[in-house]
């Protein structure tokens, strides 16, 4: 039977307020002790350099392509030479953050989802507690914490891959210049841009994990419940993300343009 | 008009019954729980005394283990009262919890054990975690407890090298290692082969009898319910002897039969077994 819109609504502002109260407690717990330097450690690992790779390939890639594809329509003005502007300014300022976060989504989210839910059916997060430790605490802060310092590093450095994949297309493919690639990025590139693009990723990160942990630790129904909480951390952190980065962009620039 | 005053035990009250000789650790005045219109918990009312077992029965679904996660704070009961070591925990925040904590250990069904942790790491996880002992002397703890439940081999195990029945023996040894004067078993031998429950038993039964450690055992296993009741463990020369209990230490093992979330039948093992109640033949059948 599907449930009233009475009864939906009344799941969704339960959702909201228990989101709300997570994060709380975890920006809380990021600035009171105990902490748990161990965990963080292993997060900081998990989050940050185990999702170098894909980063890596993504940022490279996605560099590559934007300068195949903006080549083209400059092309229909004679403005080929200004590739790399484009192209820096693009990574660093949107699609290095939001794909950086929309990688993490899918790699980190959906771990985390899976693992804290399986600890909750497997009454994992009940022993933790009766052992007198606040699964928040343990659980939430170190992957938040290392989820916003992390986030920032990994999406330089998808900024930086694909600005270099897109010299590699448009030094070779374009036949652009490298000086005129370079000079362009750096006649291009305003502080304001770099903030952009060092602010969202922060944010981005904290959106992501606190979803993630949030779906997870209200996992139910057994080893199935652990898969739709998986599915669903996916899916409400890549929306979160594409969303936060809208109106982020729309708040950053009313301050900093 | 006539207005009916319900007396509810006050925190002086309370104080003076808990230093008492034989005093309770765990009392449940008049506890009710219900999730939406599911009546999970129905007007339950028992005291466990220091030292004795408590152990409660029930089909699945009754309620059982719910009564341990409200002794514990991981679920708020309705209405009622819950006094824990003296502390009225139902009306505790999170953060005043963990202090109530500090005295139980609970064996979570299938042992609740963390994946990810090594079997030393699993069983003073408090003692690293939580608490401000020196290593080695955690470590010393760790194998005295391991050696406890005879698994001082198999501190470098990961959960998933276990047996069930290793599994529920370290649970034990988990839920041991930091002195808790209350220990909780949630369904310890459920799933368990009758060779491997009996040793799950004779852990219970050496706790209480040699280490003093209040328990209340939920389960539906009659075999080991009556086996922890009717047994007791002795020292003998050194030697720790799981032998049949004297009729005076039988009759300090009480047991509750819930049924659809009320008390059906409190009691002892032989008061039990004497019943004429046809729900209670026909779950002793």
């Amino acid at each position: 039977m599907r449930p009233s819109a009475q009864t939906w609504l009344k799941r969704a502002a339960l959702e909201v307020q228990e989101y709300v109260r997570l994060t709380g407690a975890a920006i809380q717990g990021a600035v009171t002790p105990p902490v748990y330097r161990h965990d963080l450690v292993e997060q900081l690992d998990a989050i940050g350099v185990a999702s170098l790779t894909v980063v890596l390939l993504v940022g490279f890639f996605t560099g590559a392509v934007l300068a195949l594809q903006s080549g083209l329509t400059l092309d229909q003005f004679g403005a080929r030479p200004v590739v790399g502007r484009l192209v820096s300014a693009s990574m660093i300022k949107e699609l290095g953050p939001v794909l950086t976060g929309l990688m993490l989504t899918g790699r980190v989210g959906s771990g985390i989802a899976a693992e804290l839910g399986s600890m909750v059916v497997t009454d994992q997060v009940n022993a933790l507690r009766a052992l007198g430790t606040d699964p928040v605490r343990k659980l939430v802060v170190p992957r938040v914490v290392a989820a916003v310092v992390m986030a920032p590093m990994l999406t330089v450095v998808a900024d930086l891959v694909g600005i270099v994949g897109g010299w590699i297309v448009a030094r070779f493919q374009l036949q652009v210049a490298s000086g005129l690639y370079w000079s362009s990025i750096l006649q291009a590139l305003y502080m304001e841009d770099v903030w952009m693009g060092l602010i969202k990723p922060f944010v981005l990160g904290f959106v992501i994990v606190t979803i993630a942990c949030h779906v997870g630790l209200r996992t139910t129904g057994g080893t199935q419940g652990v898969g739709r909480s998986t599915t669903m951390a996916v899916v409400a952190g890549s929306v979160s993300v594409i969303a936060v980065d809208f109106f982020l962009t729309r708040l950053l620039i009313s301050l900093m343009y | 008009m006539a207005v009916e005053i319900r007396e509810t035990p006050d925190t002086a009250s309370v104080h003076a019954i808990l230093n008492a000789t034989g005093a309770p650790v765990v009392m449940f005045d008049q506890v009710s729980l219900a999730f939406d219109d599911k009546v999970v918990l129905q007007d339950i009312t028992f005291a466990l005394i220091s030292g004795h077992t408590k152990i409660i029965l029930g089909a699945s679904g009754s309620g059982k283990s719910t009564i341990l996660k409200i002794i514990l704070g991981l679920l708020p009961a309705d209405s009622g009262a819950v006094w824990v070591n003296g502390s009225r925990v139902d009306q505790m925040s999170e953060r005043e919890l963990m202090a109530v904590r500090a005295e139980l250990g609970m064996v979570f069904q299938e042992g609740a054990l963390f994946d990810s942790l090594t079997v030393r790491e699993n069983v003073g996880y408090k003692l690293y975690e939580e608490s401000r002992m020196p290593i080695d002397e955690a470590d010393r703890r760790v194998q005295q407890v391991l050696g406890f439940v005879g698994l001082e081999e198999y501190t470098h195990r990961m959960p998933s090298e276990l047996s069930g029945g290793q599994r529920r023996r370290v649970a034990i040894a988990r839920a041991m290692a930091a002195r808790p004067k209350i220990l909780l078993y949630d369904e310890a031998t459920t799933g368990l082969d009758p060779i491997t429950a009996t040793t799950v038993d004779d852990e219970i039964i050496k706790l209480r009898d040699l280490e003093n450690v209040s328990s209340i055992v939920v389960t539906h296993q009659l075999r080991d319910a009556f086996y922890i009741a009717t047994h007791a463990a002795i020292r003998d020369n050194g030697v720790v002897r799981v032998v049949p209990a004297t009729e005076k230490k039988a009759r300090e093992a009480e047991f509750i039969m819930l049924r659809e979330g009320r008390i059906a039948f409190e009691g002892n093992a032989d008061q039990l077994r004497e019943s004429h109640d046809d729900y209670l033949r026909t779950f002793l059948s």
